[in-house]
């Protein structure tokens, strides 16, 4: 069984999209537990593949028993065995938190709804899991194409929102395509272990440095990485909050992994850092989508618009940590993919909930909801202290990293935006939380008790967020664990 | 240094005591008398494992725990010393008297939301123990910040407009100056040395450049933004929104001790004594801090509101401290050190007083308590007692940590320094004596008070008799206190 | 000026898909209407397409099916030179599934558009938008 858990990791969601799809006409409560329970078989998968690698090492598997380079292998390692588990568990949290919020928005298009959203979730999936370069362009192309449907059922904008992310998000994966296809002109191959064979003695060949140009491009424009981030902040805004609470923590931070898994395995951190010389310039551009992101999202009076700015910036976090070409920055970067997916899918289902009760999530919606939510406000607050970057909460532990590496690479204009950009979080979410603390102003000095009791959200929607950020707390705790047995394996020796 | 270490639950339960009460209060908050008793509970177990570790600490040994090894060389680690303990005697002791005069403040004003305040009470209790008990940087760091947002709460307890303009300022100051300064400075620092863990010389020495060193030293100094020194100082006036006895367990112990006593340990365990001799950073470090002492008594000569005078009068007091650390001689780090209980004590009997006569009359500014002392002398006479503790006049606990100041600045050959004490004391006399006086020998044509105004509730005066008589008994017994601070500048010196 | 001729002649299938790319771009970004963009941005693919189908070809090679693959005389050698690359052309193959999903994604989503604003004019769209 644990053998064929590669396969089962893709398969089952893909083939219960399929089940999801026709249970659909029968009966509409079939859906959410098929769903449930393939997305449930996805996690375990995804977890005992983790433990296995920690245990033997690299897992290949052959996709139909076809040996690479002819056939498509899936490569497990610890980069992707590490986001693996995130992406599931973040994807199965966030189904159970949001059955009821969708049997609410769009009762009728239930079975829809959760097609499209296994179908995403294999595509995410899949990215991590392939080992081909090829085949992550298909799998990129049905995440993205399944999240266009996803986020499209939401308001009024949504439909425009998403035709401009398609516009981008379909340049991002063409560049994509395109970078690899240089890659197989020069290689002849596509898989991306033997790519990684072949490029080193090809590594001062323009069409070699084009392909990786290229193919950082696309996968920027995919990430929202500043100034390509146009698309995002409406895309994610005006979408329903099952599919922003699903794409905003996820998409972004898989579109991190692939461009680490091409700087780390299909190229060497040594052509990306020295043989370019293009690493200074990139961590300046992050530094500045890092203080573009922050600012913008001072200027939202909106809580999921501010969010999603904050995403923004969290993607430069993460791509300058990448590109400052230490250990202790490229550390940083990938254990804040699973800090800020965690983190983001804390705030985003808080949104949710939000929605789901008051139906709205402008400033002046949240008047009084510390008293009205007290839970959710409560995960809230832990999302917050985590995208802040107080301790022990994980945020705080990939900043740490982030910074050091700054500190160490000389690049003092990184950790200054990283410290600037906590500094405006505080701001951010505290303006939230005085908003939610104090208004409706009490009409004296505050000596009555204040009418109208809780009003919570639903149990089913309150525990996964209640979950989600007790999470957010122990993965903090136990960085040294994730840092010292996993996150250390995945970065090449070679790379100080 | 050659101690003995023993590894022990004991500190993380210091800790978490009061941090697990809190789903207890939560769920008890319909019945006041149940969550009050908890909180009593909580209060006296915690006290009782603090005091439970005294005699090891006495005897030279130190109790380590570690919670989680959280990056390669720092963990988040808990470690007890004779520094640490002191402070956390202090304000260990002192939760349980202001748990007994909360519920006399709280009750008599009919406050809302008092099961909230309770719990962030407690959360802050748990934070400030933390500190105390930090073993390294890291962890320092994260119980200062939890006390940031755990005192948030309880700053904006009246939940109006001007609560929320002085919470804004509280934590722009607060969690601003942490952020900016202390994490950066932390970072580096970790950079530099590749560990965070205080030990008794710094772990700073020749690790960096003259400059780096300043920089870091007074990024450290003005970061801890609790220990209020200018110009980072005007949260805590601001703070004085708070309810009474928020403003005098934690504004008074909790949270701006907090902040001196991280300087405190930044400054001998991160930095050292001979690092700051060879690199002559405690001239400038006391030379801030005496303008400090005397720019915030000055201020208070012209306060009226009497919560703000002890706001600015907290201020400068707060400064005797990093003075008597900055002077490096071990003469003054003691007395800086025993200025932290020595203070405590005073000042937290004024604050209940302030309170107290809130309660009972309603009146907030000096000018209106024209004659109090007749109508409430048991709460003036603590005032009286409170007040020449915090001048430092016998017979009182704040003679004894002001005369090892003054014999420190001998010691240090900082006649300047002696100098600002003397003035400094005279400046306290200045904004306390006439208040006193007015209080109780005033014409009985000018008395504000009618007869029908008494003393507030029991459970406001007992709190603050005890408080007061403790401020005297100290200056016969100011064991273990001056014991704890002697032992700890023995570990960091050698005398 | 002969060298950048003959770099031109040479290379003329990449300029050609070069130069379709800029066209689908040049829609995406500067054109007005939404159908006109995903127009452009079908260009877009098709040139990435046209890229690797050219990239397969070579000149006087044949399609990589075996003559005479049964019988008596199958057992000759092949030689790779012969035929032509077919693994990029059935990577198109695929390509074109995913440009046709696109396409009809952003179709239905440009008549969610029109549905509700009764316009395919982005300005208009806009215009309509900043008046609510």
């Amino acid at each position: 069984m644990s053998e064929q858990y590669p396969a089962l990791l893709v398969v089952v969601p893909l083939l219960s999209a399929l089940v999801v799809s026709i249970a659909g006409w029968i009966n509409k409560r079939l859906c959410f537990p098929i769903a449930v329970a393939a997305l449930g078989v996805a996690a375990w998968s995804a977890v005992g593949l983790l433990l296995r690698v920690l245990d033997e090492g690299v897992i290949v598997y052959k996709l139909g028993g076809w040996s690479p380079p002819m056939g498509i292998a899936y490569y497990i390692d610890y980069l992707n065995g590490l986001v693996l588990p995130v992406v599931s568990i973040v994807a199965l949290l966030n189904l159970i938190a949001n059955k009821k919020g969708i049997e609410q928005q769009f009762p009728d298009k239930i079975g829809p709804f959760y097609t499209l959203y296994l179908l995403m979730v294999t595509g995410l999936l899949g990215i991590v899991v392939t080992g081909d370069a090829f085949n992550l362009y298909v799998l990129l192309e049905i995440a993205a194409l399944t999240g266009y449907g996803l986020l499209a059922m939401g308001e009024e904008r949504a439909p425009l929102a998403t035709l401009n992310y398609l516009y981008m998000g379909t340049i991002g994966a063409c560049f994509y395509l395109l970078g690899v296809g240089y890659l197989y002109i020069v290689t002849g191959s596509l898989n991306m272990v033997d790519i990684a064979r072949l490029l080193p003695p090809l590594y001062q060949s323009k069409a070699v440095m084009a392909a990786f140009i290229i193919c950082m491009v696309g996968v920027w424009l995919k990430m929202a990485f500043f100034p390509l981030h146009a698309w995002l902040p409406n895309a994610y805004t005006y979408a329903n909050s099952a599919a922003s609470s699903l794409i905003a923590p996820l998409v972004t931070k898989v579109m991190i992994y692939v461009m680490i898994r091409l700087m780390l395995t299909v190229f060497t951190p040594e052509f990306a850092f020295t043989t370019l010389a293009v690493s200074n310039a990139i961590v300046w551009l992050a530094v500045i989508a890092i203080v573009m992101g922050a600012v913008l999202a001072l200027a939202e009076r909106n809580l999921k618009k501010m969010l999603t700015y904050i995403v923004v910036a969290e993607v430069g976090y993460m791509v300058g940590g990448a590109w400052l070409g230490n250990r202790d920055g490229m550390t940083g970067a990938i254990l804040h993919i699973v800090n800020d997916a965690l983190m983001t899918l804390c705030v985003f289902m808080v949104v949710g909930n939000i929605v789901y009760k008051v139906k709205g999530y402008a400033f002046e919606d949240l008047q009084g909801l510390f008293r009205k939510m007290p839970f959710t406000m409560g995960a809230l607050v832990i999302g917050a202290m985590s995208i802040i970057g107080v301790p022990p909460t994980c945020g705080f532990f990939s900043k740490w990293y982030l910074i050091v590496g700054a500190i160490s690479a000389g690049h003092y204009g990184f950790m200054a935006a990283l410290i600037f950009s906590s500094l405006v979080s505080v701001v951010l979410f505290f303006r939230v939380f005085e908003i939610c603390f104090y208004e409706p102003f009490a009409d004296h000095h505050g000596h009555d008790n204040h009418p109208g009791g809780m009003d919570e959200a639903p149990v089913s929607m309150v525990v996964p967020l209640l979950i989600v950020a007790v999470i957010l707390i122990v993965v903090g705790l136990y960085t040294g664990d994730i840092v010292n047995h996993v996150i250390q394996f995945a970065i090449p020796e070679t790379m100080v | 240094m050659n101690m003995e270490t023993i590894i022990s639950i004991k500190p993380l339960l210091a800790v978490l005591v009061s941090l697990l009460v809190v789903p207890i209060l939560v769920l008890s908050g319909k019945r006041p008398n149940v969550r009050e008793a908890c909180t009593f509970l909580a209060a006296g177990i915690k006290f009782l494992i603090v005091l439970s570790m005294v005699p090891v600490i006495l005897n030279g040994t130190q109790i380590v725990y570690t919670i989680a090894e959280v990056i390669p060389g720092v963990a988040i680690k808990l470690r007890v010393d004779s520094f640490g303990m002191l402070f956390a005697l202090v304000s260990s002791s002192l939760w349980i008297v202001t748990s007994a005069y909360s519920i006399g403040y709280m009750r008599k004003l009919k406050e809302h939301s008092q099961t909230r305040y309770f719990c962030f009470f407690a959360l802050a209790l748990s934070a400030t123990i933390g500190v105390a008990f930090s073993a390294n940087l890291l962890t320092l760091y994260l119980f200062y910040e939890m006390l940031s947002f755990a005192t948030y709460p309880l700053v904006t307890h009246h939940q109006d407009h001007e609560a929320r303009s002085s919470g804004r300022k509280y934590l722009l100051y607060i969690v601003g100056t942490s952020i900016g300064f202390v994490l950066p400075a932390m970072l580096i620092s970790y950079s530099l040395a590749g560990t965070l863990d205080f030990s008794s010389q710094g772990f700073l020495a020749g690790t960096g450049s003259k400059p780096l060193i300043g920089l870091l030293c007074f990024m450290f100094l003005f970061g801890f933004a609790k220990a209020a020194i200018m110009p980072f100082h005007s949260w805590l006036p601001a703070a004085m929104v708070a309810p009474t006895p928020v403003s005098a367990l934690l504004h008074a112990v909790a949270v701006v001790k907090v902040g001196v006593f991280c300087v405190a340990r930044v400054l001998t365990g991160v930095f050292g004594t001979d690092l700051l001799f060879s690199l002559n950073l405690n001239v400038p470090i006391i030379y801030i801090a005496s303008f400090t002492i005397m720019a915030g008594s000055l201020i208070a000569l012209s306060q009226d509101n009497l919560k703000r005078l002890l706001a600015f009068s907290t201020i400068a007091q707060l400064s005797y401290i990093v003075l008597g650390i900055g002077l490096l001689s071990p003469k003054g780090m003691t007395g800086g050190m025993l200025h932290i209980a020595m203070h405590a004590f005073g000042k937290i009997t004024l604050f209940f007083c302030a309170g107290a006569i809130f309660v009972a009359t309603g009146k907030k500014n000096i000018s209106e308590m024209i004659g109090i002392g007749r109508r409430m002398p048991v709460t003036m006479a603590a005032f009286f007692i409170g007040s020449l503790s915090i001048i430092g006049m016998p017979p009182c606990g704040g003679f004894i940590s002001k005369w090892y100041l003054v014999l420190g600045t001998l010691e240090a050959h900082q006649l300047p320094i002696l100098f600002v004490l003397l003035t400094s004391s005279l400046l306290n006399a200045a904004y306390f004596m006439p208040f006193v006086y007015k209080a109780f020998f005033c014409r009985p044509e000018d008395a504000m008070f009618e007869s029908r105004v008494q003393e507030a509730p029991a459970f406001c005066v007992v709190p603050l008799v005890i408080t007061a008589l403790i401020s005297v008994i100290l200056l016969f017994y100011p064991q273990p206190f001056l014991r704890l601070a002697k032992m700890m500048v023995q570990s960091i010196t050698g005398v | 000026m002969t060298d950048l001729i003959s770099m031109v002649v040479a290379k003329y299938n990449y300029w050609i898909y070069i130069t379709l790319m800029m066209i689908g771009l040049y829609a995406i970004i500067a054109k007005n209407n939404l159908v006109k963009k995903i127009v452009g941005m079908n260009i877009f693919q098709t040139a990435i397409i046209l890229f690797y189908v050219s990239i397969g070809v070579k000149k006087g090679a044949t399609i990589p099916i075996l003559e005479h693959g049964h019988g008596p005389d199958a057992h000759h050698v092949v030689h790779a030179v012969d035929y032509i690359n077919p693994l990029p052309h059935v990577l198109m193959l695929t390509a074109i599934v995913v440009g046709v999903a696109t396409l009809g994604v952003a179709l239905a989503l440009a008549i969610r558009v029109y549905n509700n604003y009764n316009t395919l004019e982005e300005d208009e769209i806009l215009a309509q938008i900043r008046e609510k």
